[in-house]
């Protein structure tokens, strides 16, 4: 079986564009397996955050899927095109990266690049 | 850019941010990064399990008696000043969370403690629903919040420990993730707290930012790594089917709580075939996790396996309203994942959880380095040959205030002088980038995990080990001295070329060590080498980087002086 991820990838001050992968999967697996299948598989810059891989413990991979806000590690993959995309009402870091954590954890709490689109 | 600060804790967990509490109690400002979010990443979250503490709150109990079963646990190998530490400790710390409204289940008026394997009596104090490991982390990021002298800071991960001309850890040279710009941090005493390295193998129940950092950074400071093959399996993780927003390894509270049977893939029990063919029959929990990881593998390896490749684990005989309240909303999870418990067992079998072994350190949880510290996980020695449940976390606490303590003495007694060439090697490191990838190192990490699982797992042969070094040479050659980048924010290729540069270098140590103990014990099981060798092995091993050379030592074992304590029945 196979799901077409059409992920939208970017970096700040730059257009965004929509780039599709074609991954395999078995029924069950997450969009995140996805985005890691790509990663190892296909191309690895893709970025995205995660840190507990499916146990849905960090909620680091909160992003936006077919519309909807949700997390990759727990929405499962289905077949034909899925729509990918950084949170929109986050500082876009780059690709599926925002700047989620509080401005007081964060290096360079001001970073000066503009919302995701 | 540059940063400076009295003490840099390396890593987010729940032995980092004590190790941050108290630091800053003892006078220090504090610098605490993780290469994740504050809070988010490392083991602590994920551990939805048991935390082992005599507080004696459920029947009597004296950490004497905790100290015996973990020692016992050990196999030999415990450096008992650390396991003491780490049973003598725990309960205040356990009470300081409790103060500070953690939420310990309670019953009757009382923190519960439930029994758990190889420990001799009710023991193990946790957090509905599965929630111990989000609890704690909550906590201890709520009580940072409160104290100024902290300064958190995420996406920082950090690549080298800088160490002065005088050979003293004066800081750490790390990347701004979200930017990809270098940073060095100038600190008096540096605490490495990153926890395991359980990321080296394809199933396992932490991180995927546990791929043995801290070892890689201890190693390369000059520190020693001590008991490096033994790495704990997890015996009933989470095989089949597929479950996502859970720890794979939540069954085992269940099964404390409401009994749980494993069955083989021809619906038989088996557990008490291995228990008394090894007489380690508690008569309360059946078997201790090395002896049921064991137990598993030969069920599987006999043809009895479950279709997936492990166990069944049933709790069709439990009725519906007791799981209910047992699991709690754990059982719309479940739902969701489309398993009902009371029409279909679930298949488990062993996965990478824990490892025993880690950066060498003595009672002030210095590592030899001067002004180089470590704590928690990424500690070797407290628990020997295999850790005793439960002790994961009491040990994150109780060894994260220490080194937390000893760093802020050390900041108030002999602090280290940063100068910038320390940082200089790991700086030319970084300038080397190159955005020409002649690999992809995503795959050569899955690659590593591969290997990892299919050579190094619980059951080893010196032939598999030897071929796994040899994979190991192979990736390491293929993964090169100049870091491969994809060149944007937030870099992922960097990122993995980083991990891979520590995760060769920390399996490299497990190989090696399961390759020179040449018996079985605890958590490695040599199949051409059954059984235990007291006379050759009742010893550490310790390894030491010089260079790229990777040496190995065999140590005498830390033993009290011999002490007479009396276990109540």
């Amino acid at each position: 079986m196979n799901a077409t991820l059409i992920i939208r990838r970017g970096e700040p001050q730059k257009p965004t564009t929509d780039a599709r992968f074609e991954v395999p999967f078995v029924p069950g697996q997450t969009v995140l397996d996805g985005l890691r299948w790509i990663r190892s598989h296909i191309d690895p810059s893709l970025g995205f955050r995660f840190a507990c891989i499916n146990a849905n413990a960090c909620k680091e991979c909160m992003m936006v899927i077919d519309g909807g806000v949700e997390y990759a590690c727990t929405t499962r993959l289905h077949e034909g095109e899925m729509t990918v995309a950084p949170l929109p009402n986050k500082v876009l870091i780059s690709d599926l990266v925002t700047e989620i954590a509080p401005p007081d954890e964060r290096l360079t709490p001001k970073a000066k690049v503009r919302k995701a689109t | 850019m540059h940063l400076e600060t009295d003490v840099l804790v390396i890593g987010a967990g729940g032995a980092g941010m004590y190790a941050a509490l108290e630091a800053a109690k003892g006078g220090s400002s504090v610098i605490l990064a993780d290469r994740s979010l504050i809070g988010r990443g490392g083991a602590t979250v994920m551990a939805m399990m048991t935390v082992a503490v005599a507080l004696g709150a459920q029947t009597p109990d004296h950490w004497e008696y905790h100290l015996a079963d973990t020692l016992a646990a050990g196999h030999g190998l415990c450096d008992e000043r650390l396991s003491t530490i780490l049973c003598e400790d725990g309960p205040r710390r356990i009470l300081e969370l409790e103060e500070w409204k953690v939420g310990w289940a309670r019953e009757d008026g009382h923190i519960k403690q439930a029994h758990a394997p190889g420990h001799d009596r009710p023991r193990c104090a946790y957090v509905d629903f599965l929630r111990t490991g989000p609890a704690v982390s909550k906590t201890l990021r709520g009580r940072l919040i409160g104290v100024p002298e902290v300064r958190r800071v995420g996406d920082l991960m950090i690549v080298d420990i800088a160490l002065n001309a005088d050979g003293v850890a004066c800081g750490a040279t790390a990347i701004d993730m979200q930017t990809g710009t270098p940073v060095t941090i100038a600190a008096k005493a540096v605490i490495i707290a990153t926890g395991g390295l359980t990321r080296l193998y394809r199933r396992n129940s932490a991180s995927f930012n546990m791929g043995g950092d801290g070892y890689a950074l201890a190693l390369r400071a000059g520190a020693q790594l001590i008991d490096m093959e033994f790495v704990q399996f997890f015996p009933i993780g989470h095989l089949a089917p597929r479950l996502v927003g859970l720890d794979p390894i939540m069954w085992d509270p269940f099964r404390y709580k409401v009994g749980g049977t494993l069955l083989n893939g021809n619906m038989e029990e088996f557990e008490h075939r291995y228990a008394d063919a090894n007489k380690r029959n508690d008569g309360q929990y059946v078997l201790t996790r090395d002896l049921a990881t064991y137990a598993i593998t030969q069920e599987v390896e006999a043809g009895r396996g479950s279709p997936a490749g492990g166990a069944y684990l049933s709790f069709q005989h439990v009725p519906e309203s007791e799981l209910r309240r047992a699991f709690g909303p754990v059982i719309d999870t479940l739902a969701a994942n489309g398993i009902d418990l009371t029409k279909q067992p679930i298949e488990v079998s062993p996965i990478a959880h824990y490892h025993m072994g880690g950066v060498r350190v003595d009672t002030r949880f210095n590592t030899g380095v001067p002004n180089l510290y470590a704590c928690g996980e990424a500690v070797g020695g407290a628990n020997g040959a295999n850790r005793l449940s439960g002790n994961g976390i009491t040990e994150a606490f109780t060894f994260g205030a220490r080194a937390g303590e000893s760093a802020a003495e050390t900041v108030r007694k002999s602090p280290a002088r940063w100068s910038p060439e320390a940082a200089a090697p790991t700086l030319d490191l970084l300038k080397r980038r190159t955005t020409k990838l002649s690999a992809n190192p995503a795959e050569l990490v899955v690659e590593l995990q591969a290997l990892m699982t299919e050579k190094v797992g619980p059951f080893r042969t010196g032939d598999k080990l030897d071929s796994a070094l040899a994979d190991v040479e192979r990736l390491t050659a293929a993964t090169g001295h100049d870091p491969m980048a994809a060149g944007t924010p937030y870099d992922p290729v960097l990122l993995d070329w980083l991990d891979l540069r520590n995760m060769l270098l920390v399996a490299k140590s497990v190989i090696i060590a399961a390759k020179a103990r040449t018996e079985s014990r605890g958590a490695h099981q040599r199949e051409d080498f059954p059984g235990l060798d007291d006379d050759a092995w009742l010893y550490n091993q310790v390894a030491t980087l010089k260079g790229d050379d990777l040496s190995l030592e065999k140590v005498p074992v830390y033993q009290a002086p011999p002490k007479k304590v009396s276990i109540p029945a």
